[in-house]
């Protein structure tokens, strides 16, 4: 941390060029995790780009909220696509599974931070239950994404009549249930190949986070961090804990609301 | 160094109320605007002008997280631009891509 990774000061006797110094004033793993946060958000930004290049290149839909349909010929509305929640079948209930979803991995990262507080004080305990409640957050948050996709996947009762090139490369009509990647009964063939590859991408981040946590939670619980005599490793993993976070702030705008 | 000393010399400091008062109000802020972008969804029409204020709400949030959450502000000057000088780029993708999508949308409709 700060106290141990800016003891390198700059050498008189080398100059500022000759080495030994540290301008960014940040550890290795730190700046790492920096450098490789980086690099992850211009994939995903790549990824809702290239959703909205092709969301644009489809007409969107124009009609009534109340009358709406799904297509493979207009790209659909989503929050009329994301409408179910557990438990309760066959209810209208726009966006409002997403938005909890939203508000439960808002809070985990809360309860990281509160975490890495803890570790600046290297105080074990709190550390170690602020991690419990990350990795609860986040274990929640992957179980609802679960729930969303199986939802997704098996679509609605009605499904809906659509005229599509097949996967045998046959032109037919029938009634189309759920998701897949060949078609999908709430839009183009896109718009379901997207929600796979965007919220799956990041979901699978977010599997590896919790993997992490319990990583810090378990070294932090056994005094892995109190021998080594500093709680980095929790800011680190912290680091990317946030930036899963900072990733579903922009899918919930691109993909659900907008 | 050995194990024992270690131990001992790492002291647990006391909680730092006003910085865990601040994290918890960086919280509420974003749960609010979360709250704020869900209830613009169903109140007003469809848009251009709906979807800058929810691009505007969401880079607001992530301004939010990045200082807050992840204290970038708090890191040396050089590493902040490194971080978000390249970002730059991104302007040029979703210009290069909207067109592109616009042109393809075009020419099959």
């Amino acid at each position: 941390m700060s106290t141990t990774a800016t003891a390198v000061g700059v050498s008189s006797k080398r100059g500022i060029w000759g080495g030994g110094n540290e301008p960014l004033k940040a550890s290795y793993g730190k700046l790492m995790m920096w450098f490789f946060l980086l690099s992850d958000i211009f994939t995903f930004a790549a990824f809702l780009i290239t959703y909205a290049a092709i969301r644009v290149s489809y007409p969107a839909y124009t009609g009534s909220a109340d009358n709406f349909v799904g297509s493979n010929e207009y790209w659909p509305i989503p929050e009329l696509v994301f409408e179910a929640i557990p438990f309760v079948h066959g209810l209208h209930a726009p966006l409002v599974f997403v938005g909890i979803m939203t508000f439960i991995l808002i809070l985990s990262s809360v309860t990281m931070v509160l975490a890495v507080e803890a570790g600046h004080r290297n105080d074990r305990n709190d550390v170690v239950k602020w991690m419990l409640w990350t990795i609860l957050g986040g274990a929640t948050f992957l179980s609802c994404q679960a729930w969303e996709w199986g939802h997704f996947i098996h679509g609605t009762d009605s499904g809906t009549v659509l005229t599509y090139v097949n996967s045998l490369n046959q032109l037919v009509t029938e009634t189309v249930f759920g998701a897949n990647m060949y078609v999908n009964e709430y839009g183009p063939a896109p718009f379901a190949q997207l929600f796979f590859f965007i919220t799956g991408f990041h979901g699978f981040h977010v599997t590896l986070g919790v993997a992490l946590l319990f990583m810090v939670f378990y070294q932090a619980a056994v005094g892995t961090y109190e021998e080594r005599g500093h709680y980095e490793m929790v800011e680190k993993i912290g680091l990317y804990w946030h930036f899963v976070d900072l990733v579903w702030v922009f899918v919930f705008t691109f993909f659900y609301l907008i | 160094m050995s194990l024992q000393e270690n131990k001992s010399a790492l002291e647990v400091l006391p909680r730092d109320e006003a910085k865990i008062k601040k994290i918890w109000k960086t919280a509420f802020i974003l749960l609010a605007i979360t709250a704020v972008e869900f209830l613009l969804a169903f109140t007003m029409d469809r848009g251009l002008f709906l979807y800058f204020i929810f691009i505007a709400l969401t880079i607001w949030k992530a301004k939010y997280i990045m200082m807050e959450f992840m204290h970038l502000g708090e890191e040396a000057k050089p590493l902040f631009y490194s971080i978000i000088v390249p970002l730059i780029f991104l302007v040029w993708l979703v210009i290069a891509l909207v067109k592109e999508g616009t042109e393809i949308f075009i020419m099959r409709w």
